[in-house]
C-alpha cells in the first residue's frame, strides 16, 4: 500500500509518499502552493519533483489537508474572558482553527466592524452557562447578524438564548449552526460538539471557498485543516495504539510566517505541593495559537511584542538593524536570510523571543498567597515543568542553523517564576517535517504512523548539524 | 418554581473547605442551583461566576478573620460589573477576636452587604432569610 500525503500550506504545498509494507518514507517534495490560480499546478510540480527524485510511483491512497490561503480563520467571542470565552478560543484552536481574535463581554460597534475586517471563515458565538447570562450573547448575535462579511456563525453558548439567537440569525438570513455549550455549568467543558462543528463548516463550506473542490475530488477522504492533523501525530505520538506504546509527555512548537502553535500533550498536574487548581480545566491535549507571533506575516507584531531595547543590549544586535531586517521582511515575505550573516542571526533570536511568548500564553501560571497556614500556590492552566520533552516541528526550527537555541525559549527562568514552563527537556526536531502528514496517515493507519514518527523524530544535540546521525533513544518518563 | 443560582465560596486566602461543602449541599438541598467556587476564591472570581451564570445572589463565607478586609470594594466591583443590585451575604468569623457584632454588621451594611451573620449561625437560618430576599416563598 502506497499513501501520498499532501499538505497545502500558506507557502509551500508539501508532498510525503509512504510505503506501507516496507514501514518507511519514500520521499518528500515541495513547491510553491498556487491557490490564487489554480491549487494543482503546485501540486503537479511538487509531483513532478517527487517522481524525479524517488523514481515513477503510484499511490492507492491520497490524503490531505490544507492551511492554504489564509488557515481556517476563526473569531471567537465569549462572556467573560477567562471563562466563557477562553473556552470558546480553547474550542477553535483544537480543532485546528486559525483564531484571530477572541472578544469578551458585548461586543461594541467598532469591535463588530473589526471582525467583518478580519474577514474569518467561522465566528464561534458563546457566552453564559446553561440558563445563564442571555443578554450579552443576544446583544452579540445582533451585532454579527448585521456584519456585511458573509461568514458562518456557530452558536455554542447559554441554551436557554438558542432559540432567540436561531430567529436572530433566520431573519438576517445567516448561515449558521447552534449546537451544545463550551461550557453547559461553571467551569465544565463540552468543546466537543463545536469541534464537530467547525469541522463540518470546514467541509461543505470552506474547501469550496478557498478552490480546494477539485483536489476534494481527488481523495475519498476528508480534507482536514493542517493544524488537527499536526494535533491529531501529536496525540498518537504521545499516548500510542492499542499496540504499540507512546512516547508519553512532550511538548511542540511550531512557528510559521503568520502564527506561532503550542501544543502540550500532559496533563499538567502541578509540580510542587501546597497548589490549589484554579480556573477552567484544560484538556490533555491542548493547542494554542498565536496570531499576532510569526515570522514573516505577523513579524511585525512579534516586534511589538518585544522589548527591543532589552534584546539589543543582551545580543549585542543594534536595535535599528533588527527593525530594519523586519520592515524588509515585511515588504518581502519570501526573504530568506542568508546562512551565517547576521540577519541569520537576527532571524534565530526573533524565533526565540516568539516561541518564549507563545510558550508564556501556553503554560500555566503560578501565582504566591500567604495564608494563615503559610505560603500557598494556586495555578492555573498546566504545569510543565517537569515535561521530558520539546519537540521543534515547522520551516523555521527544521531549517534553522542552531535549532536548540531557538527552542530554548521554551524554558523556565526564575525571572519569571509565574510561568510553569520546562526546566530541563530533551530538545526533538521533526527533521523530515513531516507531522501533519503522519496525522493524516493515523486516520487510515495509526500503526505505521506510530512507528513512523518514532523512526523519524531526532534528537538534537549541542552540535547542532548533526542531529540526523544521533543514536539516541528518546526518553520517557 | 423558578430555580435561583448562588455563587458559593471561601474568600481570599482563607482555605477551610468543610464548612464550605456543608453550605453548599444544604443550598443544594434547598433547592438552589449552586454555583460552588471552592475555597481561596477571590473576588474577581465570585463576580465572573456570577456573570456567566446570571447568579441570584453571591454568598460569601469566611473563617480565618480577614473577611472584613477580603470583603471591602466587592459591592463596587460587582456595580462595575454590571451585577448592579445583587444579594451579597457574608458569614463565618468575619473579624479578627471578639467584638460586638452589631459594630460588625454596621460596617458590613456600609460596604453594600445585604446580610451577614454571626459566628454559629445555622445554615438554615441563612437560608430561609435568602428565600426571603429572593422573594421565593
Amino acid at each position: 500500500m502506497i499513501y501520498l500525503t499532501v499538505d497545502f500550506g500558506s507557502t509551500y504545498t508539501k508532498l510525503t509518499v509512504i510505503d506501507g509494507k516496507a514501514k518507511k518514507i519514500l520521499g518528500t517534495s515541495s513547491a510553491f502552493t498556487t491557490i490564487s490560480s489554480d491549487v494543482m499546478c503546485g501540486f503537479e510540480k511538487a509531483l513532478s519533483t517527487l517522481k524525479q527524485k524517488i523514481g515513477e510511483f503510484q499511490y492507492d491512497k491520497l490524503l490531505i489537508c490544507s492551511s492554504a490561503a489564509g488557515g481556517l480563520k476563526m473569531v471567537a467571542l465569549g462572556l467573560v474572558p477567562d471563562l466563557t470565552a477562553k473556552a470558546a478560543k480553547m474550542a477553535a484552536a483544537s480543532a485546528g482553527a486559525k483564531v484571530i481574535k477572541t472578544y469578551a463581554y458585548e461586543i461594541s460597534r467598532s469591535e463588530a466592524e473589526e471582525i467583518s475586517q478580519i474577514q474569518p471563515d467561522i465566528v464561534l458565538l458563546c457566552g453564559g452557562t446553561d440558563g445563564g447570562n442571555k443578554a450579552v450573547v443576544l446583544a452579540n448575535a445582533h451585532r454579527l447578524a448585521q456584519s456585511k462579511v458573509p461568514f458562518a456563525i456557530i452558536y455554542a453558548g447559554n441554551k436557554s438564548a438558542s432559540d432567540e439567537v436561531a430567529d436572530i440569525f433566520t431573519a438576517a438570513n445567516r448561515d449558521f449552526i447552534i449546537t451544545d455549550n463550551v461550557m453547559p455549568q461553571f467551569n465544565v467543558l463540552n468543546t466537543v460538539p463545536a469541534k464537530e462543528c467547525i469541522h463540518k463548516l470546514f467541509i461543505t463550506r470552506i474547501i469550496q471557498a478557498k478552490g480546494l473542490s477539485r483536489v476534494q475530488n481527488l481523495t475519498e477522504y476528508e480534507i482536514i485543516p493542517t493544524p488537527l492533523a499536526v494535533l491529531n501525530a501529536c496525540e498518537l505520538l504521545s499516548q500510542g495504539t492499542n499496540q504499540s506504546k507512546g512516547i508519553g509527555d512532550f511538548m511542540a512548537i511550531d512557528i510559521g510566517g503568520a502564527t506561532t502553535d503550542i501544543y502540550s500533550m500532559s496533563r499538567g498536574y502541578p509540580s510542587i505541593d501546597n497548589v490549589m487548581y484554579k480556573g477552567l480545566p484544560e484538556p490533555y491535549g491542548k493547542r494554542t495559537v498565536e496570531g499576532d507571533l510569526g515570522m514573516r506575516y505577523s513579524l511585525t507584531s512579534l516586534l511589538e511584542n518585544i522589548n527591543l531595547d532589552l534584546l539589543s543590549k543582551t545580543t549585542g544586535i543594534p536595535a535599528t538593524q533588527i527593525n530594519e531586517w523586519v520592515e524588509a521582511c515585511d515588504k518581502e515575505p519570501n526573504r530568506i536570510a542568508p546562512p551565517t550573516s547576521t540577519a541569520a542571526m537576527i532571524e534565530q533570536i526573533l524565533a526565540r523571543q516568539a516561541v518564549q511568548l507563545a510558550v508564556e500564553r501556553h503554560v500555566g501560571v503560578y501565582t504566591k498567597a500567604f495564608t494563615p497556614m503559610g505560603e500557598v500556590y494556586t495555578l492555573s492552566g498546566k504545569d510543565l515543568i517537569n515535561i521530558p520533552s520539546v519537540i521543534g516541528i515547522g520551516g523555521v526550527i527544521v531549517n534553522s542553523q542552531n535549532p536548540i537555541s531557538i527552542l530554548r525559549g521554551c524554558l523556565y527562568s526564575a525571572s519569571s517564576y509565574e510561568y510553569a514552563k520546562p526546566k530541563s527537556p530533551q530538545f526533538l526536531c521533526d527533521s523530515k517535517y513531516i507531522f501533519a502528514s503522519m496525522g493524516l496517515l493515523s486516520l487510515v493507519d495509526p500503526e505505521l504512523a506510530l512507528s513512523l514518527l518514532k523512526q523519524e523524530i531526532k534528537i538534537l544535540t549541542l552540535d547542532t548539524k548533526h542531529y540526523e546521525n544521533s543514536k539516541q533513544k528518546i526518553v520517557t518518563r | 418554581m423558578n430555580t435561583r443560582t448562588v455563587v458559593t465560596g471561601v474568600i481570599g486566602a482563607d482555605a477551610h473547605a468543610v464548612g464550605n461543602k456543608i453550605i453548599a449541599f444544604a443550598l443544594n438541598e434547598a433547592g438552589f442551583k449552586v454555583v460552588n467556587l471552592g475555597v481561596m476564591v477571590s473576588q474577581e472570581e465570585f463576580i465572573e461566576a456570577a456573570l456567566e451564570t446570571n447568579a441570584d445572589a453571591i454568598l460569601v463565607s469566611s473563617l480565618y478573620g480577614h473577611g472584613e478586609i477580603d470583603c471591602q470594594g466587592l459591592r463596587e466591583k460587582c456595580n462595575e460589573a454590571g451585577l448592579e443590585g445583587i444579594p451579597l451575604l457574608a458569614g463565618g468569623n468575619l473579624v479578627v477576636g471578639k467584638q460586638n457584632f452589631e459594630d460588625v454588621a454596621l460596617r458590613f451594611d456600609k460596604m453594600g452587604f445585604t446580610r451577614i451573620y454571626p459566628p454559629g449561625t445555622t445554615i438554615d437560618t441563612t437560608i430561609d432569610e435568602l428565600k426571603e430576599i429572593l422573594k421565593m416563598n
